[in-house]
């Protein structure tokens, strides 16, 4: 039987994807071979992933660059631990926690979008590290007249996401097979990963993706064209933040400990790093970013230390020294030589082609 | 009145520091319309070179402060070749490029040059030999070190030397024009290449003096301290009005008394149980001398974003520059 | 349990095959030793131990003095050549790096994990220790931390955490009771950094000092990276206090006392240990002479002359903070391994719990939080350039240094090592 080519395309690719699909949903059981460590550094990448994707919806889509995320990260998390621990004695479900806390991360959007909506590139990159420091300040200080957030000694014992007799932060058992905590976690986290990822690729092409896309070119242009830019970039905003809520959430669930310590400035510009690396508006360039930053610093710790007490006898330089100069150096290499990022987005290809031609 | 005053001599003195470093920022944006993130790791290795140069000659035969003046020698050219370096390699190739990128980059550089320099100097916090011998004055019941008075008058000179330089001078003059229109600047034979590295060769050498300056006075360097002197610098440089020179100093002193003062104060104006009609709500909490306090001194650092964040949205000009927040 | 069994030996198996390329094929884990066949003669195991702190970092030097204690430890046991189950035991230092991160730290608890060591030392931090904690505790693998301070650490209900330093509730008081005690202030200010440790020293100052009737202003707070203090410090001024607590680390601390001097401020400068260094009189120069400060166990100078040279000699430095706590740490998981003669975690862990032991940081013994009974507290202060003890606070008492030092502390660790074994056959 012949099939027309688009046709089999389509059933490639199928059959592609449904085999990525098993090779993710198996790692860690590959992973969990060379040890439980792996599964978690796994887990910190999809997180990363997560967080990637959310700010490409903003700095990717839009053009708004944002250099405070972390606050929504921190939002959800501390969400959930508020909820989810001795702190106030509360112990709901993850299910009913997570979207209140990616409701209430897209509400801090909206709360940071609407008063800076006439600011634009550099000036908004400022105000909202100025906001992701407000906000890590703010929770850094909380404990004060009344406690709320403990400061900054942090939330412990966190409850772990149960799911009926599932309990994710204990071994279990299936046909034979241990299922570790980070195991299951993994899997959720999967599943969120695709949801995400499916939320990011239909918006792509959608009219809001279109019109995200418009006012990241030219705004007047797009206002002239008749597009609401106010509620379009409020809407980023507010979806961005979402996913970013969303990853604070189960973060704090893994950890079952959060501290303000956790939501520094650097981590905003770690996200920021994996969205212009990996491609700005493109979902794969973005997760490809993630994945390399989230898992660079493991493979250097690895490797740097042995190999620099091989060579001189002792550790001369910084794993996380390295690290650090690599980001730097990347950051600054990519905007020169490969400004779109390793993996650039359609759009952003064709504009630069058009401005080599 | 006497602890206000204090409180005044305090901010003066850090907000001149913040000036100087807002100097830096402000210039480099007024031409080019670009912010050098990387500005306070300038500072930071000012602060470093000087440590180096202090430390060695401290004990020697050399008087104090001519020490102190060998640091700000040394430190001041190495300052200016990282400015220049960081211009023609980081900065000049993307002049063209969409606004986002250079500022991308500068987070970059602002994170190789830390790293470079906790590879020279080490993490630790580096204490500077103290060898200038504090002495303190009173005026009026406030407490004034003769280090605060040098820094006063040094920054006073060099605002001064500087608008000499941007009024008075050729170059000032090309750097003008090229603010105003870059295009039109190279048309009427500038060479703007070069009006644009020697602001930022300009801006680094002032910021390797407030290097010194920070490093003396506090007595301690360390590699990750430029990037919130270099924060709070910007925000002043914006609250000025970004590109406008006077505007920097004004928005330094500013900030500078800001935090002082809202140090100072917030606690007791936010501590509900001087209230006296909100003091019974709290119960016991006031009893005793007890307090409420909403917002204390850990706020501090609070300040300059909300003055960043409010100027930026309600008068992105800043106080004394012109209408600039919708350049994209 | 046929199943976890089957588990387990595949586990092992997969363990063998992937992990332990470098090692000698005879030193299995010991877990799986008992389940597979018996091992050719000279019967002996492999006991991992694992050390946790930051590595890399702002205070990667005292991560590494952490270690280099368990190290030392850890060398002297291999040199004793003890036997364990009736086998040669060879301890082995697995050391992991958390950066000073809790994210970094849960992953390498993990790590340790599933490296299967029996006993871990670490971690350095409480922000650390405590998202590390709850792994451990489902791996049953006891835990000793030797910097940990904060109160929570032990607070979480887990059988398997222990500390050998003293916790943040008991520094705090020791610190602020001595004030109120040898300074009579009628009012005193406390400043935290905003970080975990500082403020968690302040409240228990704080408490302490209310306890006492003194009364203490309104909290002020900088951060960990404050260099400018004046401002507070003028406030603070407008009010007259006879002392001033400062929770935080030296680098901060230098220039407070410095700028308070600066002010013409007379009060007493007291801190907590993160400012009990000598580098203060450096950051400070000479304002800082007189001030107060503490430091959780007995002063380094007093710990055990016998671990002191023996770290001298082998690492060519003299310990920094903690070493003589992660030493004795690491001792004590030995020594409760030797006197449940087993490595087995579950098996040694009661053991652990009830050791009493003497080391080179004086008599320990844990409470049944897993904190250590009694522990004592040292009060310095800053005489020209350096800080000395004055005097040593136990069970509540205050002791001057000289007194404690004829009381010869120390003297009883030095023949507690040799003692030790004796003990030990006399409980089998």
């Amino acid at each position: 039987m012949r099939l027309a080519p688009d046709k089999r395309r389509r059933l490639f690719a199928g059959a592609g994807i449904a085999l990525v699909g098993i090779a993710l949903a198996a790692l860690p059981f590959a992973l969990a071979l060379v040890g439980t460590s792996w599964v978690r550094i796994a887990n910190f990448a999809v997180l990363y992933v997560l967080l990637a994707l959310g700010l490409n919806i903003v700095v990717g889509f839009a053009g708004l660059l944002d250099l405070g995320y972390i606050a929504f990260y921190a939002v959800g998390a501390y969400t959930y631990a508020l909820l989810a621990s001795p702190q106030f004695g509360l112990h709901l479900p993850f299910w009913a926690i997570l979207p209140v806390g990616a409701l209430l991360a897209a509400l801090f959007g909206v709360l940071l979008g609407a008063p800076t909506l006439k600011l634009r590139g550099d000036y908004l990159a400022i105000v909202t590290l100025g906001f992701g420091e407000i906000v890590r300040i703010f929770l850094n200080n909380l404990s004060r007249p009344v406690n709320i957030t403990n400061g900054p000694i942090g939330i412990d014992r966190i409850d772990p996401f149960r799911l009926g007799p599932i309990d994710f932060s204990k071994t279990g058992h299936l046909l034979g097979i241990a299922i570790s905590g980070p195991m299951k976690y993994y899997w959720l986290l999967l599943v969120a990963m695709l949801a995400v990822i499916a939320v990011n690729v239909r918006l792509q092409d959608s009219r809001i993706g279109r019109a995200w896309e418009a006012i990241r070119e030219d705004e007047v242009a797009a206002r002239a064209m008749g597009i609401n830019t106010r509620n379009i970039k409020l809407l980023a905003f507010a979806m961005g933040a979402s996913f970013g809520g969303l990853a604070g959430g189960i973060f704090s669930a893994i950890q079952m400990f959060i501290s303000p310590e956790s939501f520094v400035l650097t981590e905003s510009i770690m996200v920021v790093s994996m969205v212009v690396l990996g491609g700005m508006g493109n979902v794969w360039g973005v997760i490809l970013g993630a994945v390399l930053l989230a898992v660079v610093p493991e493979v250097l710790r690895w490797s740097v230390a042995p190999v620099q007490q091989a060579l001189f006898g002792r550790t001369l330089v910084d794993p996380e020294v390295i690290r650090m100069l690599l980001f730097g150096f990347a950051l600054v290499l990519v905007m020169l030589f490969r400004p779109a990022g390793l993996l650039p987005s359609a759009v952003r290809r064709r504009e630069l082609a058009e401005r080599a031609g | 009145m006497d602890i206000f005053l204090q409180q005044l001599v305090n901010g003066l003195t850090l907000g001149s520091v913040y000036a100087v470093v807002a100097l830096g920022y402000t210039m480099v944006y007024g031409i080019i319309q670009l912010i050098n993130f990387a500005h306070g790791e300038v500072v930071m290795i000012g602060a470093m070179v000087a440590f180096s140069v202090i430390n060695a000659l401290a004990g020697g035969a050399l008087p104090p402060l001519a020490v102190v003046l060998a640091g700000t020698a040394c430190a001041v050219p190495v300052c200016m070749g990282v400015g220049y370096a960081m211009e023609r390699l980081a900065y000049r190739p993307l002049r063209r490029a969409p606004r986002l990128a250079p500022l991308i980059t500068a987070i970059g550089v602002s994170i190789i040059l830390q790293h470079l320099a906790l590879l020279v100097w080490s993490r630790n916090v580096l204490a500077f030999p103290q060898i200038i011998e504090t002495r303190i004055y009173y005026v009026a019941g406030a407490a004034i070190t003769n280090v605060q008075l040098a820094i006063l008058a040094l920054c006073v000179g060099l605002m001064g030397a500087l608008a000499w330089l941007v009024y008075r001078t050729r170059l000032g003059t090309a750097m003008r024009a090229t603010a105003q229109n870059a295009q039109v600047a190279g048309l009427m034979g500038i060479d703007v290449d070069r009006v644009v590295a020697a602001t930022f060769v300009i801006g680094a050498a002032l910021a390797a003096v407030a290097g010194v300056m920070v490093g003396t006075y506090y007595g301690i360097a360390q590699y990750t301290m430029g990037s919130v002197l270099g924060l709070k610098a910007f925000s002043a440089a914006v609250l000025g009005g970004i590109g406008n020179i006077p505007g920097a100093m004004l928005g330094g002193v500013l900030l500078g008394v800001v935090e002082a003062l809202g140090a100072g104060y917030i606690g007791d104006l936010t501590d509900l149980c001087h209230y006296g009609l909100l003091a019974p709500l709290l119960g016991d909490r006031c009893v005793g001398g007890g307090h409420f306090v909403l917002f204390g001194s850990n706020y501090q650092d609070v300040f300059a974003f909300v003055v960043l964040i409010l100027v930026l949205v309600a008068r992105p000009s800043g106080l004394l520059g012109e209408r600039v927040g919708d350049r994209a | 349990m046929n199943r976890r069994t089957l588990t387990v030996a595949l586990c092992a198996a997969a363990l063998l095959v992937a992990g332990c390329g470098k090692e000698e094929p005879k030193q299995p884990a010991p877990m799986a030793q008992k389940e597979s066949a018996p091992p050719p003669p000279p019967p002996s195991i492999e006991i991992k131990i694992g050390s946790v702190a930051p590595l890399t970092g702002s205070i990667a030097h005292l991560g590494k003095d952490n270690e280099n204690g368990v190290r030392l430890a850890i060398d002297e046991a291999n040199e004793a050549h003890i036997k364990i189950g009736g086998k040669d035991a060879k301890f082995v230092l697995v050391s992991e790096d958390d950066q000073a991160d809790p994210k970094v730290a849960t992953t390498v608890a993990q790590k340790l994990v599933d490296e299967k060591v029996a006993g871990v030392v670490g971690h350095l931090n409480s922000g650390t220790s405590i998202p590390a904690s709850p792994i451990y505790n489902s791996a049953g693998i006891p835990v000793i931390s030797g910097s940990a301070t904060n109160p929570k650490l032990t607070e979480q209900g887990f059988k398997n955490q222990f500390r050998v330093v003293g916790r943040d509730d008991q520094q705090g008081p020791a610190i602020a009771s001595y004030l109120a005690a040898t300074k009579k202030p009628k009012v005193v200010a406390v400043i935290d950094d905003a970080t975990a440790y500082g403020k968690g020293l302040a409240d228990e100052v704080e408490k302490t000092l209310k306890a006492e009737k003194v009364k203490v202003l309104s909290r002020e707070e900088g951060t960990d990276k404050t260099t400018d203090w004046k401002a507070i410090l003028t406030k603070l001024k407008g009010r007259r206090p006879d002392a001033i607590f400062y929770g935080g680390m030296d680098a901060t601390g230098g220039p407070l006392v410095k700028q308070g001097k600066e002010l013409g401020i007379k009060a007493v400068f007291a801190f907590g240990d993160g400012a009990c260094t000598d580098e203060m009189a450096k950051l400070a120069g000479e304002a800082a002479e007189g001030m107060l400060c503490s430091q959780a166990g007995i002063p380094v100078a007093a710990a055990d002359k016998k671990f002191l040279d023996a770290y001298k000699k082998k690492f060519n430095a003299d310990p920094i903070l903690y070493a003589p706590f992660t030493y004795d740490a690491a001792n004590m998981l030995i020594a409760a391994m030797r006197k449940a003669d087993s490595a087995d975690p579950a098996k040694y862990l009661p053991a652990l719990a009830s050791l009493e032991y003497t080391g080179a940081t004086g008599k320990i013994a844990f409470d049944e939080k897993g904190d250590r009974k009694d522990a004592e507290m040292t009060i310095f202060t800053m005489k020209e350039g350096k800080i000395t003890p004055v005097a040593v606070i136990k069970a509540g008492k205050t002791i001057p240094m000289d007194e404690f030092m004829k009381m010869g502390a120390a003297e009883p660790a030095k023949e507690a090592l040799k003692a030790e074994p004796a003990k030990d056959e006399t409980k089998k």
